[in-house]
């Protein structure tokens, strides 16, 4: 009989208990741990508002590189460790916009309209990997990912960079490791239409840049190949049935997610105001995979709420732990717990048992 | 392997096919030495360095290999477990061979215990082990950073300053093993024809070898084997696979554990936070740089791997210096040469696994027709 439970029959704690179960163990803790940081700031003596407002400014300035996992998990090719390849395709667009001496909220949109090309480019190169490889694409794009970076530290160095204000002024070759962008790009969305309330600051222009972007893929989640999209991801063979090219869904996963990582890191430089090139883009992949993690995904199964859940909760993790933590123990170990934290959040991902019988 | 057709000039293809890594790097180094000017000598020693200090890190990545979990980047937890060893034995002072031997025994019981959690984890998460002993390694590095930076000197007693940081609380960015240092190297060092040879660390490494070949025979070599070979038909035949595959991975962070004391007493110093971060990376690019692959490894892909590996480590930044007048680009150079080599030998190793099934399915398919035939 007991197999026959039907909806309106359990019990109100039963439904608690699943909610609390598909929202899984280590998201509540992080979630508690949040708020608990919330709660205590204002007593070590740590405005609020203003770390509101860290918040918020870091939750912009990653949330699209986030975004750029939601179309490869769709696909099935699982979370995107390669990340670091669109990330090189936007800091092509970046530093050529500046090269060739655009300037102001110009060399924003020529940065994204110049590393479109790369990005496409990539993006079928990878994505024709991928489904050379399929099931072993994490592994793969973690090191694809690697040898992209370390390929184009060699670029940086080689390429006919000019400008003095990312190449290196005595040797006039080679570009700098990091340099800033105020005379460029440098918060041209954070400061559009800035809405400021007494400390609280609301970097509007960013946040709307990237709604429209989460819409334009929500929306396309829907359209006919969006729909065909996730059939590949959840069920290959029955999508190969149905008369879905199952490989070029893949690769147009892959080129999606590509460009997103290229717009994403232009819009992180834009809020951070500096951009750096040669090793930085090694370490940009786990945070965002933990992300999307923290906020619910699995590598199967991603949505535009889990990516913005993520982004806030570890983003905040981020935030608050340092000041909240200095101010209470006078001892840092936010660093620690973001390395832990994040890892764990993986590990937690791959190991869980639905995942392994995918 | 390709047994089907055996015409010489296709076996000839076929072994430049399945060798394609090695030769690439013989011809990468045989144009490099000319350009870099290096005398023999000086190659043969550092060579020699290189191969007492990596050659037996290099060999812990063998036995997970066997037991099908392919290549253990969670190698890394033993490096850990070691520079733990070392701290304690530096901070109580006791050097030399006796310090050596002291943080070997200090380094096995926390490598086993790593190892064992390593294992279990990788248990749960069946065939996709690399990603995630990829991933634990790093889980670990912040767990060690919490013990070494804040752990050790508050509630792990730290006695001497010199290993302490001045807050009082934490251990300095670098260790200072000078009186440590070559000890074992120094043991029994010979020199021929002007090359100097650490004779006892050489000998370890070849009984480390034996053990390996002899461990190939023994019942759990052998279980193994069936067990990277095939899980199911290896729990039919009665064999613990879960265990087995735990026990392959505390073997190799033991391993792994005493190839870093072997490693940092030859260096004679060590970067606290970040002497293991890269050291998983080198020894399995090494590894594959011998011609090994993520299903098949020998103690020769070890040999020859570190010989091929560290000789274009040796001359990639003054090759690069020559050619384009600036020494960094070389130092990219190799790093992005370690990375592609392990892209390219995992794509490999996924391309032949799909081949091998579509094969599969295909005599499969071919029998099927056989039989409805009849």
């Amino acid at each position: 009989m007991s197999e026959y439970v039907t909806d309106s029959n359990r019990t109100f704690m039963d439904r608690v208990r699943e909610t609390l179960r598909n929202f899984g163990l280590p998201r509540l803790i992080i979630a508690a741990f949040l708020l608990l940081m919330f709660i205590i700031a204002p007593f070590t003596g740590v405005n609020l508002w203003t770390q509101i407002t860290n918040v918020i400014n870091r939750f912009s300035w990653n949330v699209v590189l986030v975004l750029a996992m939601v179309p490869m998990v769709h696909s099935g090719c699982g979370l995107n460790f390669g990340l670091p390849v669109g990330i090189i395709a936007g800091l092509l667009g970046a530093t050529l916009s500046i090269e060739w001496g655009f300037s102001g909220p110009a060399s924003f949109v020529m940065a994204i309209l110049i590393a479109t090309p790369f990005a496409l480019l990539f993006g079928v190169a990878y994505g024709w990997l991928l489904n050379k490889i399929k099931g072993g694409e994490m592994m793969i794009a973690t090191y694809v990912g690697f040898s992209v970076v370390s390929f184009f530290c060699m670029m940086w160095l080689v390429l006919p960079y000019k400008r003095p204000d990312m190449a290196w002024g005595f040797e006039g070759t080679g570009l700098r490791t990091t340099f800033p962008i105020d005379k460029y790009y440098g918060g041209v969305l954070s400061n559009l239409l800035r809405i400021q309330i007494g400390r609280l600051v609301i970097p509007t222009g960013t946040l709307l840049f990237f709604a429209l972007l989460a819409i334009a893929i929500w929306a396309f989640l829907h359209t006919k190949t969006g729909t065909a999209m996730t059939a590949v991801g959840s069920n290959p063979t029955f999508a190969r049935a149905a008369g879905i090219n199952v490989d070029r869904i893949r690769m147009l996963s892959v080129i999606m997610s590509t460009w997103l990582a290229a717009v994403g890191i232009l819009v992180y430089e834009q809020g951070f105001g500096f951009v750096q090139l040669y090793n930085a883009p090694f370490n940009m992949a786990l945070p965002a995979v933990s992300a999307i993690l923290i906020g619910g995904a699995t590598a199967s199964k991603a949505s535009i709420t889990n990516v913005i859940i993520g982004t806030i909760l570890f983003q905040g993790m981020v935030t608050m732990t340092p000041t909240v933590m200095n101010g209470l123990i006078n001892l840092d170990i936010s660093e620690v717990l973001r390395v832990v934290v994040s890892n764990g959040m993986i590990l937690y991902a791959l190991t869980r048992k639905s995942e392994v019988t995918r | 392997m390709n047994g089907k057709n055996t015409s010489s000039p296709k076996k000839a293809l076929a072994f430049v096919g399945n060798n394609a890594v090695p030769i690439m790097f013989i011809i990468i180094i045989a144009v490099c030495i000319p350009i870099s000017g290096f005398s023999p000598t000086f190659l043969l020693n550092e060579i020699m360095t290189r191969l007492s200090r990596n050659a037996f890190l290099i060999l812990s990545l063998l036995i997970p290999i066997m037991a099908g979990m392919g290549l253990n980047f969670g190698m890394t937890l033993g490096a850990m477990a070691a520079e733990i060893a070392l701290i304690f034995a530096t901070d109580w002072q006791i050097w030399g061979i006796p310090g050596i031997v002291l943080a070997m025994i200090i380094s096995v019981p926390i490598s086993a215990l790593l190892g064992l959690a390593c294992g279990r984890i990788l248990n749960a998460a069946k065939g996709r082990e690399m990603i995630t002993s990829y991933i634990i390694s790093f889980f670990m590095n912040g767990v060690y950073q919490l013990v070494v930076l804040y752990m050790m000197g508050s509630i792990i007693p730290i006695i001497h300053n010199n290993v302490k940081l001045p807050r009082g609380y934490g251990v300095r960015a670098s260790v200072d093993l000078t009186r440590i240092r070559k000890s074992l190297d120094g043991v029994l060092a010979v020199n021929i024809a002007g090359v100097r040879v650490p004779l006892l660390t050489i000998l370890i490494i070849v009984g480390m070898c034996l053990i390996i070949v002899w461990f190939r025979r023994t019942k759990l070599g052998q279980d193994m084997r069936a067990v990277g070979q095939d899980m199911e038909v290896a729990r039919a035949a009665g064999i613990d696979v879960e265990k087995t595959r735990i026990i392959s991975i505390v073997i190799s962070t033991v391993l792994a554990g005493i190839g870093m004391v072997i490693y940092l007493q030859n260096m004679g110093d060590m970067a606290t936070y970040s002497s293991h971060s890269q050291i998983g990376m080198f020894c399995i690019a090494a590894l594959l740089v011998g011609g090994a692959s993520v299903d098949r490894a020998s103690i020769g892909n070890v040999f020859l791997g570190v010989i091929l590996f560290h000789t274009m480590f040796i001359l990639a930044p003054r090759a690069g210096a020559v050619i384009t007048g600036n020494e960094v680009i070389g130092e990219y150079f190799r790093v992005f040469v370690s990375y592609g080599v392990i892209t390219l030998a995992l794509i490999m190793y996924e391309t032949k696994k799909r081949r091998a099934k579509a094969h599969m399915g295909a005599q499969l398919e071919l029998e099927q027709r056989e039989e409805e035939k009849r």
